[in-house]
């Protein structure tokens, strides 16, 4: 096959697999007997058409940022993390255990904590499949998977059994005290120009946005970060290099599990303010699609993370003032995964064939 | 815990192992020959959010398994033809096609029937009914003997006796017809089939077609005998619980049936949580029992009970030499 050039592998592939998406999608709303233009615009509108809709795209895009860079740097070490969900409930178990621990006297000293107990949790939850898939040769999807449901029935326990207030009826935990309650960008001096209405979206925003930069630190400007990417391209030639496998595995899902944990800082320290079942809402899953839509750079993360968020409020408008279901979104998530993740070698071809069409030399 | 709540829960712990054990059984013959299948779920799903609507409108629950299997199938290409011609990634292409059928039942269920994503309840022919045995009635005063076989055995939907006829099945057709042979030696080395001159895409496409089969078996006993309809996200990870027997079976067919009458055992235990208690002694939470199938696969994976190793050529696409 036909080597593509490096833009248009960087740019193309993802831009044709999302248009494919697109157009799939479209058809769907169309089978359901509805108009895809009127989804369209109902979910610009509501998602990007105000400040208040922005507030919500920002805020999921917040926690997507977080889980789709936890798979991208698995993904560079040539692991599939696909339990961002479990370790990012995890993560919120952490910040719940630490914003209730102590009387916070101000949000930046909660924030810092929290984030430790966040990364933490995460990070743990992390580190039994990355040590069976180091030590014992386990499949790493197999158990992060299973680590997915354990992480869940674990929650339900603590939130049913241990840290639910005597007398509360719905299983979830205290509300945090409000020391520890972070500003939402209304209330950040320079956003509040913008922001006028109280949105969702808050300061962890701003450290989403730090993490990328770090994250491409790491990966590009370290040594740890070029172990990492040596050892995800070729195992046998890292190990040659000196490498050492157990190390750069441990290493990576530890960081991949932290960063899955961080996003709790966005939904249950700056949103619910206490932990409730569920709160990740399948946002682990979808840092999948963000990974691979994102072509597994902090650049694209954030890029895609942002389209997803669109995604995410868009869908929640087209639920409320359409009779298109809110699944709908699901859909759409699933069809990016598969043409950026599964069927991207079609992709390439297929765009390999316009190539050659268009200098007959070359061919 | 007297016999007749042992045999109460054995007799639940049947029918929640059909579904578990008609999937573990699809992902055996697709893992088998090579390909990865964590989109046992979505298929399920898929399955059972057709048979459910099928069955409805027509009032007929033949033609609902027969729409459920279709429906099944298709997701099943879809992956064959992500994974085996266009050689991407099994395992995204799994995670991918779940989420399309989370997604897409939805979708569907409402658009036909608008009612929040539910096909309307199921009775009468458009449901799967409970066979009694030859003799169940006249046996069933027989000491131990006549309970076991009336009340545990007898009384089961058709497709539990199929799913149960499906283990010695598979056994005979992966170790004692050739197809079986070039079915499990493509799963450990395809090169060596390919240079028989047998073709491996087809093979894989044949191993990838019967999971297809069997899950839209396991999603329509869902719809249509363990309940009655569809009802969004209804398989509640029982595809991944079926993953996870698959591996605590290691790839065998008896294997899984002990596996997912096991995993089986843990749901109806959990649907009684006074049972469990009475005879542990402690108060076992709910959630330990649901956790414990993937506890319990974390510790086989992890070789504390026995070693697991999966088809050797299990995940990677096949390139042809040329």
């Amino acid at each position: 096959m036909d080597k593509l050039p490096g833009w248009a592998d960087v740019v193309l592939v993802p831009l044709i697999s999302l248009l494919c998406a697109a157009v799939l999608s479209a058809l769907v709303i169309l089978a359901i007997g509805q108009d895809p233009v009127e989804a369209l615009n109902v979910m610009v509108t509501g998602a990007l058409g105000s400040p208040y809709g922005w507030g919500y795209t920002l805020y999921y895009a917040t926690s997507f940022i977080f889980t789709g860079l936890a798979v991208t740097i698995a993904f560079h070490a040539s692991l599939f993390n696909i339990g961002g969900e479990g370790q990012a409930q995890l993560g919120g178990l952490g910040v719940a255990l630490v914003c209730l621990a102590l009387p916070w006297p101000h949000w930046t000293v909660a924030l810092l904590a929290a984030s430790l107990g966040a990364a933490l949790f995460g990070a743990a939850w992390a580190a039994i499949p990355a040590y069976l898939q180091a030590r014992r040769g386990s499949h790493i999807v197999i158990t992060t998977i299973m680590f997915n449901y354990i992480a869940s029935a674990l929650i339900v326990y603590m939130l049913v059994d241990v840290l639910r207030p005597a007398g509360q009826m719905d299983p979830a935990t205290a509300r945090f005290p409000p020391g520890t309650n972070l500003p939402t960008l209304d209330q950040i001096p320079g956003f509040s120009l913008i922001f006028t209405r109280t949105v969702p979206a808050n300061v962890t925003f701003l450290v989403a946005l730090a993490a990328c930069v770090l994250v491409w630190a790491l990966l590009w400007r370290t040594r740890l970060g070029y172990e990492i990417r040596a050892f995800g391209r070729s195992e046998p030639a890292a190990r040659y290099a000196g490498i050492n496998p157990f190390r750069i595995i441990m290493v990576t899902m530890l960081l991949s599990g932290a960063l899955a944990g961080l996003m709790s800082i966005n939904n249950v320290m700056g949103e619910s303010e206490r932990l409730v079942q569920n709160s990740t809402e399948g946002a682990g899953f979808i840092g999948i699609a963000v990974a691979l839509m994102g072509r597994n750079h902090p650049i694209g993360v954030l890029l895609a993370a942002l389209l997803f968020g669109f995604l995410y409020q868009g869908g929640a408008e087209l639920g409320l003032w359409t009779s298109i279901p809110i699944e709908l979104r699901i859909v759409v998530q699933g069809l990016v995964i598969l043409f950026t993740g599964a069927l991207d070698q079609m992709v390439r071809m297929l765009l390999g064939r316009l190539f050659r069409l268009r200098s007959p030399k070359a061919a | 815990m007297d016999f007749a709540t042992l045999i109460q829960i054995l007799d639940s712990t049947l029918r929640l192992a059909t579904p578990l054990l008609l999937a573990c059984l699809a992902g055996l013959f697709s893992e088998r020959a090579g390909i990865f299948d964590i989109g046992l779920e979505g298929k399920m799903l898929m399955a059972a959010m057709a048979s459910g609507a099928v069955a409805a409108l027509t009032g007929s629950v033949w033609l609902g398994l027969g729409a459920g299997i279709a429906a099944s199938l298709l997701l099943a290409a879809l992956h064959g033809v992500a994974s085996i011609t266009f050689r991407g990634n099994q395992l995204i292409s799994g995670v991918a096609l779940n989420f399309l059928a989370s997604g897409i039942t939805v979708l569907v269920a409402q658009r036909l029937f608008g009612q929040g994503g539910r096909t309307p309840p199921l009775d009468g022919a458009a449901r799967f009914q409970h066979l009694t045995l030859p003799f169940a009635d006249a046996v069933r005063d027989v000491p131990i003997l006549g309970p076991i076989y009336a009340d545990l055995l007898s009384g089961h939907t058709i497709l539990t006796y199929i799913a149960l006829l499906a283990v010695p099945a598979t056994a005979w057709v992966l170790y004692r017809t050739r197809f079986g042979l070039r079915l499990r030696a493509v799963g450990e080395n395809p090169a060596a089939v390919d240079t028989a001159g047998i073709s491996v895409v087809y093979l894989r496409y044949a191993a990838v077609a019967i999971t297809g089969i069997l899950c839209g078996l396991a999603g329509a006993y869902m719809a249509t005998a363990l309940q009655a309809g569809f009802g969004r996200e209804m398989t509640a990870g029982r595809g991944y619980i079926a993953l996870a027997a698959l591996i605590f079976a290691k790839w065998r067919p008896w294997g899984a049936l002990w596996a997912t009458l096991l995993f089986g055992f843990f749901q109806a235990l959990a649907l009684r949580p006074d049972v469990a208690e009475g005879v542990a002694g402690v108060r076992i939470p709910v959630s330990l029992l649901d956790a414990l199938p993937y506890i319990l696969t974390v510790l086989v994976l992890a070789g504390f009970v026995g070693k697991a190793i999966p088809p050797r050529a299990g995940g990677e696409p096949y390139v042809k030499e040329r």
